[in-house]
C-alpha cells in the first residue's frame, strides 16, 4: 500500500471504554499510529479531517434520530467499517429501554422530558448500515483490536476467535464454576475474547463477549434452573449487555413468558 | 459593526464523550456561553429500576469507559449501607488500592496524551511524541501499570469484574500483587520526574474565587469515606449531601447542571480541590513533591490542575506500592448479607472530581430507585462560568483562536462527558 490507510473513529451512543482500549495499547499505540493516518479521532486528537477513511472503527448504538442519520454519512465515507463493542454490535446495556417505555425513562431520569430528543430504541450499527467486521466485547479486547488492524493494514481479512468462553476456561485450567459451585455461567454460550476473566474470579460469565454463533442458550437457561436457579433471576443474566443480541433476547423473552403462563 | 460572527469547534477534542460550546456576542459583548452536551441519554437511573442489586457495580461502570472503577466504588458503597452491611478492614484497603489503579491510568492520561498537548502546541500526545519521545513513552508506561494494577485486582482495566456488593469476588494471590511491586518503584520515581516536568510548563494567568468542593477524610486523602467539604467552609455529612447540592436540568444539555444550595451558585470539584483541602493528608512521597516544586496551595488557577494531577500521581503510586508490600490474602473477600429494604447513599473520589449515588431496594433485592451525581455535570455550571470570565479578555482574537483557547480552558477539567451523558462543539454566534 503505498499510502498510509485513513483511520476514523466515530462515537455513538456508548461509554467511550471501547475507543479507549486503542490508547490502552500502550505497547503498540506508537506504532499503530505510525501504521496508519489518524484521521478522524477526536478523543485522542484535536486533528480532524474530512472522509473519505479506508477505516472506521465504530462505537455505540443508535439512540437519537441525528445519530440514524450521522450513521449513514460514516458508511458513505468508510471503505470498511468495523463496529467495535457491544453497544455497536447488539445495541449495549441502554437497549434495556426497548423492553421498558423509552418515554416514561426520559421522565425518570430528566426533570424537563421535553429539552431530549431519544428513539424509543437502542440498536446496533448493522440494523442501520452494512457492517464489514464486528469485534465483540463489553469493552472489547484491546490485544484484539491491534491485531484486527495489523490484519487490515497487510491487505489481510481479519479473523477473531469464535468458540466459547468456556473452552477458554479449559484450557487454563480453571476449575468449573457451574460444576465446582453451582454458579449461573453464561461460558458454554458467549463467545471468546475476554481470556475467561471472571471464572477465574469465582464469578460466572455475564455474557460481555455476546451469543455464540449457533450455541443453544435455551438449554443452558433450563440446566440452570435445573440447578435451582430460579428463571426471575436468569432473564437479567441473559438481558444484560449483550442481552438484544438475538439469541439472549429469544431466551430471555422465552423464559418471561413461561413465567407469565405459569402465573 | 455588527457583521454576523460564527466560530465552530464541532466536537470538542481530547475528552472522553461528546460535547458543543455555543457562544453568543452581540455588538462585541459577550450575551451568553452554553455549554452543550449532547451525548445521547442512556438513561441508566431508568435502567437500573427492577435490576437485582449484584448488577449495580457491573451496570454502573458502563456508564464510563475511563472511570468504571468510580462508579462500582460509589454504588458498592451506598448499596451496602441500604443493606446494613460493614466491610473488612482488608477489603477497606483493597478498595482503596483499586481507586490507586484508575486514578493512575486517568491522571496518567489526561497529562500526557490529552492535557500536555495544550501546553506545547501539539493536537495530540501522539503527534506530541515525535518531539518528546521520553515525556510521552514515560507517560504511557506510567498508564499501563495503572492498568496492570486494575487488570489484577479487578480481573480487567476497563470495566472491572471483581468487584463486588459486600467486597470482592476474590481476594488476589500474593504473588499476583509481588510481580506489580517492581513495576511500582519504578512508577513511583517516574510519576516525581512526570510531575516536575509538568511544573515547568507555562500556565496562563488566570485565577478565580472558586467554591472548590471534595471528600475530606480526617486521616487520609479521600477514596472512599469522608464529609463532603467545600473551600468556603460548608461542611457536611453525605447523608446530607442532597441537601447542599442540587442537580438542575436545563434546555442545553443532556447532563444535568448541578448548583449548590441555597444559593445556587457553580461550585468546582476535582484534583485541585482536592489538593487544596487535604494536602496534609497526602503520601509523603507526593507532599515532598509538591514541596519540592513549590506548589502553593490553596491554588486557584484551573490550568494548574495538570500539576495537582501530577501529585496525586506520586501519591497514587506511593500508597499503592504500600498496600501491594503490606498485603497478605484474606477471608471472607466479601461480606454475606440478607436482602432487605433500605436506602443508601456514599460519595467517593472519581480522578475527576466527587461523584455521589443513592439508591433504594426492596425486600427481594431489586433497585427501586437510583441517583447518579457524576463529577462533570457538577463542574458543567463552573465551566460555563469559566468561560464567562475569561472569554471578554479575548474577543478580539481570530474566531480559530478564541474556539482552540476556549476548548483548552474546558480541558483543564478533564471532563467526562459519556459520564454527564455528549459534550463539545464550540459555536460562536456573533451580531
Amino acid at each position: 500500500m503505498s499510502a498510509k490507510p485513513r483511520l476514523g473513529v466515530f462515537k455513538f451512543a456508548s461509554c467511550d471504554g471501547c475507543q479507549l482500549s486503542l490508547l490502552d495499547a500502550e505497547d503498540e499505540l506508537l506504532a499503530v499510529a505510525g501504521a496508519v493516518d489518524i484521521a478522524f479521532f477526536p478523543e485522542a486528537s484535536s486533528r480532524m479531517e474530512p472522509g473519505p477513511y479506508d477505516v472506521a472503527l465504530v462505537e455505540g448504538s443508535i439512540t437519537t434520530a441525528h445519530d440514524a442519520e450521522r450513521i449513514h454519512e460514516v458508511r458513505r465515507e468508510s471503505k470498511f467499517l468495523m463496529t467495535i463493542g457491544a453497544c455497536a454490535t447488539a445495541g449495549g446495556i441502554q437497549a434495556l429501554r426497548n423492553w421498558g417505555d423509552s418515554e416514561e425513562f426520559v421522565r425518570a431520569v430528566y426533570a424537563h422530558p421535553e429539552y431530549i430528543q431519544t428513539l424509543a430504541t437502542s440498536t446496533a450499527i448493522a440494523d442501520h448500515v452494512k457492517v464489514d467486521f464486528e469485534l465483540r466485547g463489553c469493552p472489547i479486547n484491546h490485544h484484539q483490536l491491534v491485531e484486527v488492524l495489523a490484519s487490515l493494514i497487510a491487505g489481510r481479512k481479519p479473523r477473531t476467535p469464535t468458540h466459547a468462553v468456556c473452552l477458554d476456561c479449559k484450557r487454563k485450567g480453571t476449575v468449573c464454576v457451574t460444576v465446582a459451585q453451582g454458579i449461573a455461567c453464561l461460558g458454554p454460550v458467549t463467545q471468546s475474547g475476554c481470556d475467561a476473566i471472571c471464572p477465574s474470579y469465582d464469578r460466572g460469565c455475564y455474557g460481555c463477549y455476546g451469543p455464540l454463533k449457533q450455541a443453544n442458550p435455551t438449554s443452558l437457561a433450563d440446566h440452570l434452573v435445573q440447578l435451582n436457579h430460579p428463571p426471575a433471576q436468569l432473564v437479567p443474566l441473559f438481558r444484560s449487555f449483550n442481552g438484544y443480541a438475538e439469541e439472549f433476547r429469544g431466551v430471555g423473552d422465552g423464559m418471561e413468558r413461561r413465567m407469565k403462563d405459569e402465573g | 459593526m455588527s457583521a454576523s460572527r460564527t466560530i465552530r469547534v464541532e466536537i470538542l477534542s481530547r475528552v472522553e464523550g461528546e460535547g458543543a460550546l455555543h457562544i453568543h456576542t452581540e455588538n462585541g459583548r459577550l450575551e451568553q456561553v452554553q455549554l452543550q452536551i449532547y451525548e445521547p441519554p442512556r438513561l441508566f437511573e431508568a435502567l437500573l429500576r427492577g435490576r437485582p442489586l449484584e448488577e449495580v457495580p457491573d451496570i454502573t461502570a458502563r456508564i464510563c469507559g475511563i472511570c468504571p472503577v468510580a462508579y462500582q466504588m460509589s454504588s458498592v458503597h451506598a448499596l451496602e449501607m441500604a443493606l446494613e452491611v460493614t466491610i473488612s478492614p482488608e477489603i477497606r484497603q483493597l478498595r482503596r488500592l483499586l481507586y490507586c489503579g484508575e486514578w493512575i491510568e486517568s491522571h496518567a492520561l489526561h497529562m500526557h496524551l490529552l492535557h500536555a498537548p495544550d501546553f506545547l502546541g501539539y493536537e495530540s500526545g501522539i503527534a506530541m511524541a515525535a518531539d518528546h519521545p521520553d515525556a510521552v513513552n514515560r507517560g504511557l508506561r506510567l498508564k499501563k501499570h495503572g492498568n496492570q494494577l486494575l487488570e489484577v485486582l479487578g480481573g480487567r482495566a476497563i470495566h472491572p469484574i471483581n468487584v463486588a456488593v459486600g467486597g470482592f469476588y476474590r481476594a488476589p494471590r500474593r504473588e499476583e500483587f509481588a510481580r506489580l511491586i517492581p513495576d511500582f518503584e519504578w512508577g513511583l520515581q517516574a510519576a516525581i520526574e512526570a510531575t516536575r516536568w509538568v511544573a515547568g510548563l507555562e500556565f496562563p494567568d488566570f485565577e478565580r474565587d472558586y467554591d472548590m468542593v471534595a471528600l475530606v477524610h480526617p486521616d487520609e486523602y479521600a477514596f472512599n469515606e469522608g464529609r463532603v467539604v467545600s473551600t468556603r467552609g460548608r461542611d457536611v455529612a453525605v447523608l446530607d449531601y442532597e441537601e447542599h447540592y442540587d442537580e438542575v436540568h436545563v434546555a442545553h444539555s443532556t447532563a444535568l447542571h448541578s448548583e449548590t444550595l441555597p444559593e445556587r451558585r457553580c461550585y468546582h470539584v476535582g484534583p485541585l480541590a482536592r489538593l487544596n483541602l487535604s494536602r496534609d493528608r497526602l503520601f509523603p512521597e507526593a507532599r515532598r513533591v509538591a514541596d519540592e516544586i513549590g506548589f502553593e496551595t490553596p491554588c486557584w488557577n484551573p490550568y494548574r490542575s495538570i500539576v495537582a494531577r501530577g501529585i496525586e500521581l506520586v501519591h497514587a503510586y506511593a500508597e499503592a506500592l504500600s498496600i501491594l508490600c503490606d498485603y497478605r490474602p484474606f477471608t471472607p473477600s466479601r461480606i454475606a448479607y440478607e436482602y432487605r429494604e433500605g436506602e443508601g447513599c456514599a460519595a467517593t473520589e472519581a480522578p475527576r472530581g466527587l461523584i455521589y449515588h443513592r439508591y433504594q431496594v426492596d425486600a427481594e433485592g431489586k433497585v427501586q430507585f437510583a441517583k447518579i451525581v457524576p463529577p462533570t455535570s457538577q463542574n458543567q455550571k463552573q465551566i460555563e462560568d469559566d468561560l464567562r470570565a475569561w472569554l471578554p479578555g479575548v474577543l478580539d482574537r481570530p474566531d480559530k483562536e478564541v474556539a482552540r483557547m476556549s476548548e483548552e480552558l474546558v480541558r483543564n477539567y478533564d471532563p467526562c462527558i459519556s459520564c454527564s451523558t455528549h459534550f463539545l462543539k464550540v459555536v460562536r454566534h456573533a451580531r
